[in-house]
């Protein structure tokens, strides 16, 4: 068989229809049997946040970062429309009446299929998130690791 | 035709119906035939483009009453 195409993905926003989008790209790409990679940075590492309170010893700036972001994908904010959470909530109720997956249930289904999610070392070292308040199942690297599946991909997306 | 398997993707949205076919169609051996059915207006397209992209080959299609059957020999 034809070397597998390669879709890689970079999630650098940390909304909730963002992150929808870049999930539902990656599982396509799956179904499209494309090694796909999804490279979690700056506010997109949030989505990876498991939805607990960890207490990993952090410095003062760090513990006031990891209290300002959302914890995990179920508590993202929308790009458009927030309305201080009413946004999300509504989004949900209406996802839920067509069917369409919840992020979270996305981020699973991707892991099932075999998408690569990398989470970038130094973006996680500047906001203070470290590797116990993220979810299992990640690889970790920088952007040599991105570049690698990057270089020769068939969809390369900066969400 | 002869169906050798068959997936109901009815009321699942974008990305399911590609999702699942994908998994079925593992399920099937070569030339075999995958019904699938989905109630999703963007299936349409994405069957016809997947079927297209992974080398197998759409026989058929109809729709009945907001119901769209598609038919996938495997490659």
């Amino acid at each position: 068989m034809a070397e597998k195409k390669k879709t890689n993905i970079i999630l650098f926003s940390g909304e909730y229809d963002k992150a929808m989008a870049a999930y539902i790209i990656a599982n396509g790409a799956a179904a499209y049997d494309h090694d796909v990679t999804i490279f979690h940075t700056f506010w997109g590492l949030n989505a990876l946040r498991k939805d607990e309170k960890l207490r990993p010893q952090k410095s003062f700036m760090e513990k006031m970062f990891g209290k300002m972001m959302p914890r995990g994908a179920k508590n993202l904010p929308l790009s458009k429309m927030n309305f201080a959470g009413m946004g999300p909530k509504m989004i949900k109720s209406v996802m839920k009446k067509h069917n369409a997956m919840p992020v979270e249930d996305l981020i699973d289904m991707a892991k099932e299929q075999d998408v690569t999610l990398l989470a970038c070392t130094m973006t996680m070292d500047l906001l203070g998130i470290k590797q116990e308040e993220l979810i299992d199942g990640l690889e970790y690297g920088g952007v040599a690791a991105y570049i690698a599946e990057g270089e020769d991909g068939a969809v390369n997306l900066f969400i | 035709m002869e169906i050798a398997k068959t997936l109901d993707a009815k009321g699942l949205a974008c990305p399911m119906p590609i999702v699942k076919t994908k998994k079925a169609i593992d399920d099937v051996d070569s030339g075999e035939i995958l019904e699938v059915q989905a109630t999703d207006s963007g299936a349409k397209s994405d069957l016809a483009a997947w079927t297209k992209s992974s080398g197998h080959e759409l026989v058929d299609t109809k729709e009945e009453d907001g119901v769209y059957t598609f038919y996938v020999k495997k490659g």
